[in-house]
């Protein structure tokens, strides 16, 4: 086990610093993120929906997409040079390769999602700050499951044509649970409810994570074995 | 050291390994000669444990950990520096740290790479990243070499320290297997040879000191062309 989690954080390790001196993807998703945000800000009638009302939705719809533009570039970084090959024939676990993976594909959303955060507090004026740590236990178990998803087809259509098309055809079904739970219990939260009344969301997320993380961690192996 | 029995593979219709045979050991280079799309890279990923073959049975002692690789591709990654590429593959493959250090400056002064160990290797002449990837593949001092074209992009002088490098590593005991489409490359280096058509070894059997000139007659009559 101490070794599998080495080779994650070596593979997680060496895809973090590729982004942050590339910086595309992170570039890309925090223009987009910004953008989105700026849109609904100026294109929603305030005295039509409730800010409370709408913006969990807002936020939680621009989180998944900024997550794709990451989860896109997850594995185009290994097609550069073959580098895939590369991990595939090194002596290491094909779990530790998802893994490491899987582990860079956190960070990426969580820094995305800090980002996205700071950004809605500033146009949406969303008290967020008085509810910051179920907030937070929010984020955590929305994402877990939708990245672990999301890094599995991201291996799976990495060599397929119009891979960029293919993986949020393939996810969005997916996303469904995870981002109905989490915008369910975000609602109840700015509401300023106590997080006891989200207990059967924070359930249904719990469980997608559990039963997600380790279905894919297991189907990883045979996608990318020719 | 290195064997492969009855080995097959198909893609659709097209047979891309047709009962293969083979064995070697310790100090023994296997140059394989055949035209594009006679099934040698397929070779060189069956034995690499990349593809998994229709029929027979490959192998190699020590497994995974036990092959250096080179293909057409340089397995690096460009926005990494050739130093950071060398050590993220040497630690991938459990190479102590002060092991990793000595072997990568060894290997860096060997292939005329010193002044370019702290540049990205996006920014490499296609020779320096052919001397890079060289230096990737032994960097953790495999006993097999699997080299698919290695001489392809170097100029003539870099040709040259490689075909010597490689004639060192068959002295210390390197099992290579070697595969190109020109007859003047890697004769030097062979003890055996085999040409190759429609995923068949046509022909396979020790060098016994032929010239490429002599072998270059000899691929024309069996292969047709050169």
């Amino acid at each position: 086990m101490r070794e599998l989690l080495w080779h994650a954080w070596l593979i997680a390790r060496k895809d973090l610093r590729l982004e942050f001196r590339s910086r595309t993807a992170l570039a890309s998703a925090f223009v987009f993120t910004a953008l989105v945000l700026v849109v609904f800000e100026h294109g929603r009638d305030p005295t039509a929906v409730p800010t409370i009302d709408l913006a969990p939705s807002i936020l939680w719809v621009t989180f998944s997409f900024a997550a794709m533009l990451g989860l896109n570039r997850a594995f185009q970084a290994e097609l550069e040079n073959q580098a895939l090959d590369g991990l595939l024939l090194a002596p290491i676990s094909r779990t530790s390769l998802f893994w490491g993976k899987f582990g860079a594909n956190l960070v990426f959303v969580a820094l995305v999602q800090i980002v996205g955060v700071l950004l809605f507090i500033l146009f949406f004026n969303v008290p967020v700050w008085r509810v910051w740590l179920p907030f937070l236990l929010v984020c955590a178990l929305a994402t877990v499951g939708f990245i672990a998803v999301g890094t599995l087809f991201s291996a799976m259509v990495v060599k397929t044509r119009f891979a960029e098309l293919m993986l949020p055809v393939l996810l969005l079904p997916f996303l469904l649970p995870p981002l109905t739970a989490a915008v369910a219990v975000t609602v109840k939260l700015f509401a300023a409810r106590p997080l006891s009344e989200s207990a059967g969301w924070l359930r249904l997320l719990a469980g997608y994570d559990l039963a997600f993380v380790s279905l894919t961690t297991l189907l990883f192996p045979a996608t990318v074995t020719e | 050291m290195l064997w492969a029995r009855e080995l097959s593979h198909a893609f659709g219709a097209i047979r891309a390994l047709d009962g293969i045979t083979f064995q070697l050991d310790r100090g023994q280079t296997l140059v394989i000669f055949g035209p594009n799309g006679a099934g040698k890279t397929t070779l060189l990923r069956v034995l690499a444990g990349l593809v998994r073959p229709a029929g027979g049975s490959a192998g190699v002692d020590g497994g995974r950990r036990s092959i250096g690789w080179i293909g057409h591709q340089s397995q690096l990654y460009g926005h990494l520096t050739v130093a950071e590429n060398l050590h993220f593959w040497g630690t991938l493959y459990d190479v102590p740290a002060q092991e990793l250090e000595r072997r990568r400056a060894e290997l860096l002064a060997r292939l005329g790479l010193e002044a370019r160990a702290g540049q990205q290797v996006r920014t490499l002449s296609r020779g320096e990243t052919q001397r890079a990837a060289i230096a990737r593949a032994l960097i953790h001092d495999p006993p097999v070499l699997l080299l698919d074209e290695p001489f392809t992009g170097l100029d003539r002088l870099a040709a040259d320290e490689l075909g010597r490098l490689l004639g060192e590593l068959a002295a210390r005991g390197r099992a290579t297997v070697l595969v190109t489409h020109d007859v003047e490359e890697g004769t030097e280096l062979a003890s055996d040879i085999a040409f190759m058509r429609a995923g068949r070894f046509v022909a396979y059997g020790p060098r016994d000191g032929r010239d490429a000139a002599t072998l270059t007659a000899a691929y024309r009559e069996v292969v047709g062309g050169a």
